[in-house]
């Protein structure tokens, strides 16, 4: 035999039929009674057929070898040109059309056509009548029902309707010759799936289906074209169940490595929508078909068919870790012409997480169904363990997403965590553990990618009833890192939670519990919304809960701030317990009593006076140092009550000499005054330290403990006013301390020096007007001395 | 172990209604019809003050001789109302809370699919399993 060189498409073609005619499934040899149906089938004289046998080798043989059909089929195709059989003739003659074989043979055939025919037969006949004359390119289901319809139409006459019949037939010689072009082996692989799903019966079948088959394959080439070209997926169920035979067949096609050429020009359609779609859905489905490896499983994706997926996924989202909204992927899907009822199952079967959006598994998964289902495979009730997404973010990928359809909703809190991964295992009986676990985590929120209304209602109820416990068991998912964008959104805001509510209570975690849900079923609802505008489901009302929380929270680092910044200062609370003046202001309500008991006449000055007198007293009690001050104190408080006297009674001149002598007296008065005065008025002193001055005595103790602090003892002797003076000035320097520590202690002190600075504008305005009041005694009191002298002299 | 379960579009009309057994499911359809009023009776009373969220599950709407009719609504003012038998004294308030709970989730799977319509029939077969699963209990 000379060797045969076949091209590519020949070679698949061949093939192809060299397994389909292998009914003794030896891969080596082709049945002799298959092969001569096939050749009778090529519609030649049967001289040419036994020519061909002959020449083939296969006589001598006894059988066909797979060499010896291959050359048959050349044969065949050179005899079908028209060109005389001869070996030479065999490599010689160059694009050669592959060799045709036309249905209706025999009645066994168009028997056994009719038999799967019948399923068929309600779309066929509907295909048939609406198919009409120009099969219009793309309707693939109309083409392949012409072949089956022929076939049947010797046996059952009334199968079909004669016109579609003979149309079919005015057509049937030309589909053929157009597809023929295209690798036939690309549409078996496509049923090798298929064969699953119908088993047995295949022996039956096959020679039913073989001619059927044959011609099957050429339309479903033609199919594909269109289909490639026109990037219509017109459904094409019905003819499935005649791929069956394929099945079989495919084991040993090589598989075809490029389809380049499946596609030509006989897009007979422009290609409206898909364009760019269509070479690469033919290539895609081809591939498909070709690739749909494995008898193990049929829903298996290739990597071929991933990459393609893949690459389609690109073109929506370039991201390829991200999602793909729900209206896009509508859009996508809708392309491919398939019900909306299938559309909508083919997403609840591949939205595996349901959030309305699909990743890259998922995608994949919706676009391999949508693969399979426009080549007529049903929809399976469950998505297969292939397809099913692989867990991506959490360390849940562990668990093996179930579809569980009671999204526990006492487990909710664990089980919203993996956005990945929908199905925890119902977490009802997880959930009393969680309860007791973790009690000293912080409170965390479930971040549910499905965080309904009502989950969140539930979990507040329970989180009502059982207090913090529920916030737990979620605070170690919630530790966990997740991908999920409604996680990433809600950690943030759980996180700022978490330390919050660290130390809070039942309470304040369950507020924060809530507020956690909130910014996260919003989120979700976020992220629900912007793929899909039609969620109903709305999520919960929006409260500006973290703020109160976050307000909370923050109060609570402010609190922790301030007691922090506190903490080291001394300062701040002199800062704070700063103003010294501002207590004067109140004392002389309450010296102006002792005073008053003192002595009778009591008037502003003595009250200013007693101002005096009262701010030192009040240092007294706290401060020794000050005790000398009032030492001057009570002298000026006592030389002014004595002045002033002085000053009523100046006319009188016993008056004056007590006014003389009032110095000295003065000087014994006022010690003695000091320690009557004293003892009254530390007594007032700490009265009014016990009254409502207790709190400004508090900080001017502090502020003269500061005082001491910063200056020595040798200060005791400074009067009163430069000592608050000074004491104003005293704390100040602290008040440097402070600023660096607290802006609001620095403003607080600002305040208070600004008071201080106030009093002490008046106190020396008092002060300024004794003082005139004073030199005008004074110089009265010399006139008058002046006046008495010279009656001295006498 | 509910006998009849329905799903009600926020207009009132129904969105999905099924019932155990078909004899009977003119009349469920009149009850589940009927007892929208008391759902908007109970929807209107709890609506007043803002903030205040209103609780889904409505408990029961009312009690007949033969069954006890049940409702929740959505924020969405979508209703769920499941009618149960009376004679199944077994359920508690907490059971037909988890059935709720259960449809509540189910119907947000369903508004998710963005081949759905919103306020079209649902024609999930994922609910249609768990509708079926909450119903077949009853017998």
């Amino acid at each position: 035999m000379e060797s045969l060189t076949l091209s590519d498409v020949e070679q698949k073609y061949y093939s192809d039929l060299f397994v389909y005619c292998d009914t003794d499934n030896t891969k080596k040899v082709a049945s002799y009674g298959r092969v001569l149906d096939l050749f009778r089938a090529a519609q030649l004289p049967s001289e040419v057929v036994i020519q061909i046998t002959e020449l083939c080798g296969a006589t001598r043989l006894g059988h066909f070898g797979r060499s010896q059909f291959y050359i048959a089929l050349k044969l065949i195709a050179i005899a079908q040109s028209g060109l005389p059989l001869r070996v030479e003739s065999l490599n010689s003659v160059k694009d050669l059309p592959l060799p045709r074989f036309v249905v209706g043979k025999n009645e066994a055939e168009t028997r056994h056509v009719a038999l799967y025919q019948d399923p068929d037969s309600q779309g066929l006949y509907p295909a048939s009548a609406a198919a009409l004359i120009p099969r219009p390119p793309g309707r693939g289901h109309q083409n392949k029902k012409v072949p089956t319809s022929a076939s049947a139409h010797p046996v059952h006459e009334a199968v079909q309707p004669t016109a579609p019949s003979i149309e079919t037939q005015q057509a049937e010689p030309t589909s053929p010759v157009v597809s023929p072009h295209q690798s036939p082996p690309t549409s078996p692989p496509s049923w090798r799936k298929h064969k699953r799903q119908h088993s047995g019966g295949n022996a039956d079948r096959q020679p039913v289906v073989a001619p059927a088959g044959v011609v099957w394959t050429q339309f479903r080439e033609k199919q594909t074209a269109p289909v490639a070209g026109d990037g219509l997926w017109a459904s094409q169920s019905p003819p499935l169940p005649g791929q069956e035979s394929w099945v079989s067949f495919t084991a040993d096609t090589p598989p075809s490595s490029t389809v380049p050429g499946a596609h030509p020009s006989s897009v007979q359609e422009s290609t409206t929508i898909r364009t760019p779609m269509g070479p690469a859905a033919t290539s895609t489905t081809n591939e498909i078909q070709r690739q749909s490896s494995g008898y193990d499983d049929p829903w298996k994706i290739t990597d071929e068919q991933r990459q393609y997926y893949i690459n389609q996924f690109k073109t929506i989202q370039p991201d390829l870790t991200g999602f793909i909204p729900g209206s896009a992927a509508k859009e996508f899907f809708t392309k491919s012409k398939l019900p909306i009822l299938e559309l909508s199952h083919i997403w609840e079967l591949s939205d595996f997480d349901k959030d309305g959006a699909l990743t890259l598994d998922e995608f994949c998964a919706a676009f391999h169904l949508v693969v399979a289902r426009k080549n007529g495979y049903d929809l399976p009730e469950k998505l297969p363990e292939s397809l099913m997404p692989k867990l991506i973010d959490l360390d849940d990928s562990a668990e093996v997403p179930e579809s569980t359809p009671d999204v526990g909703f006492s487990g909710s809190p664990t089980e919203v965590t993996p956005n990945k991964s929908p199905s925890m295992p119902s977490l009802t009986q997880a959930w009393p553990e969680m309860n007791q676990s973790n009690e000293d985590t912080a409170i965390v929120h479930p971040v549910p990618i499905r965080m309904t209304p009502s989950k969140i209602h539930m979990q507040e109820m329970e989180l009502k009833r059982t207090g913090s416990d529920h916030n737990h068991p979620t605070s170690p998912i919630l530790a966990k890192p997740e991908v999920s964008e409604e996680v990433k959104l809600s950690v943030p805001a759980t996180m700022k939670f978490v330390p919050a509510n660290a130390a809070g209570d039942g309470y304040s975690s369950s507020d924060s519990f809530t507020s956690d849900q909130e910014p996260v079923e919003r989120q979700r609802s976020q992220s629900g919304a912007s793929p899909e505008a039609l969620k109903v489901v709305a999520p919960p009302p929006p409260p500006p809960r973290p703020h109160p929380s976050h307000s909370r929270s923050s109060s609570l680092d402010m609190n922790r701030n301030f007691a922090a910044a506190s903490a080291p200062g001394q300062p701040q609370p002199a800062a704070i317990a700063f103003p010294p003046a501002v207590p004067p202001r109140p004392l002389p309500t309450q010296s102006s009593v002792p005073h008053t008991g003192q002595r009778a006449e009591a008037d502003g000055a003595t009250g200013a006076g007693a101002a005096l007198t009262t701010t030192s007293p009040q240092q007294i009690p706290q401060q020794p140092n000050f005790a000398d001050f009032s030492h001057f104190q009570a002298f000026a408080a006592s030389e002014q009550p004595s002045s002033l006297p002085e000053v009523d009674k100046h006319s009188d001149p016993g008056q004056g000499d007590k006014s003389s002598e009032g110095a000295g007296p003065l000087r014994t008065v006022k010690s003695d005054g000091q320690a009557d005065e004293r003892t009254p008025i530390t007594v007032n002193s700490t009265k009014g330290s016990s009254g409502p001055l207790a709190p400004p005595p508090k900080p001017i103790r502090r502020r003269l403990k500061s005082e001491d602090e910063l200056r020595p003892e040798d200060e005791q002797h400074v009067p009163q006013k430069p000592n608050i003076i000074a004491a104003a000035l005293a704390a100040q320097p602290s008040i440097p301390r402070s600023v660096g520590k607290d802006k609001k202690a620095i403003q607080a002190s600002i305040r208070r020096n600004k008071e201080t600075n106030t009093v002490l504008a008046r106190l020396n305005s008092e002060l300024q007007q004794q003082l005139k009041d004073l030199l005008e005694e004074r110089i009265s009191l010399e006139v008058q001395l002046e006046q008495l002298r010279p009656f001295s002299h006498l | 172990m509910a006998v009849c379960i329905a799903v009600i579009a926020k207009e009132n009309y129904p969105l999905y209604i099924r019932s155990v057994s078909p004899q009977n499911e003119l009349k469920f359809h009149y009850t589940v019809h009927t007892s929208l009023d008391v759902v908007e009776e109970k929807i209107s009373a709890v609506g007043k003050s803002l903030g205040d969220q209103r609780e889904f599950y409505l408990g029961l709407l009312y009690p007949t001789e033969d069954y006890k009719v049940y409702g929740y609504v959505t924020n969405s003012k979508v209703k769920f109302v499941i009618v149960v038998d009376s004679a199944n004294t077994s359920l508690r308030d907490n059971e037909i809370r988890s059935m709720f709970r259960k449809l509540h989730n189910s119907f947000t799977d369903v508004m998710c699919n963005p081949f759905h319509t919103p306020g079209s029939p649902i024609q999930s077969k994922a609910f249609d399993e768990i509708v079926s699963g909450m119903m077949s209990q009853s017998a």
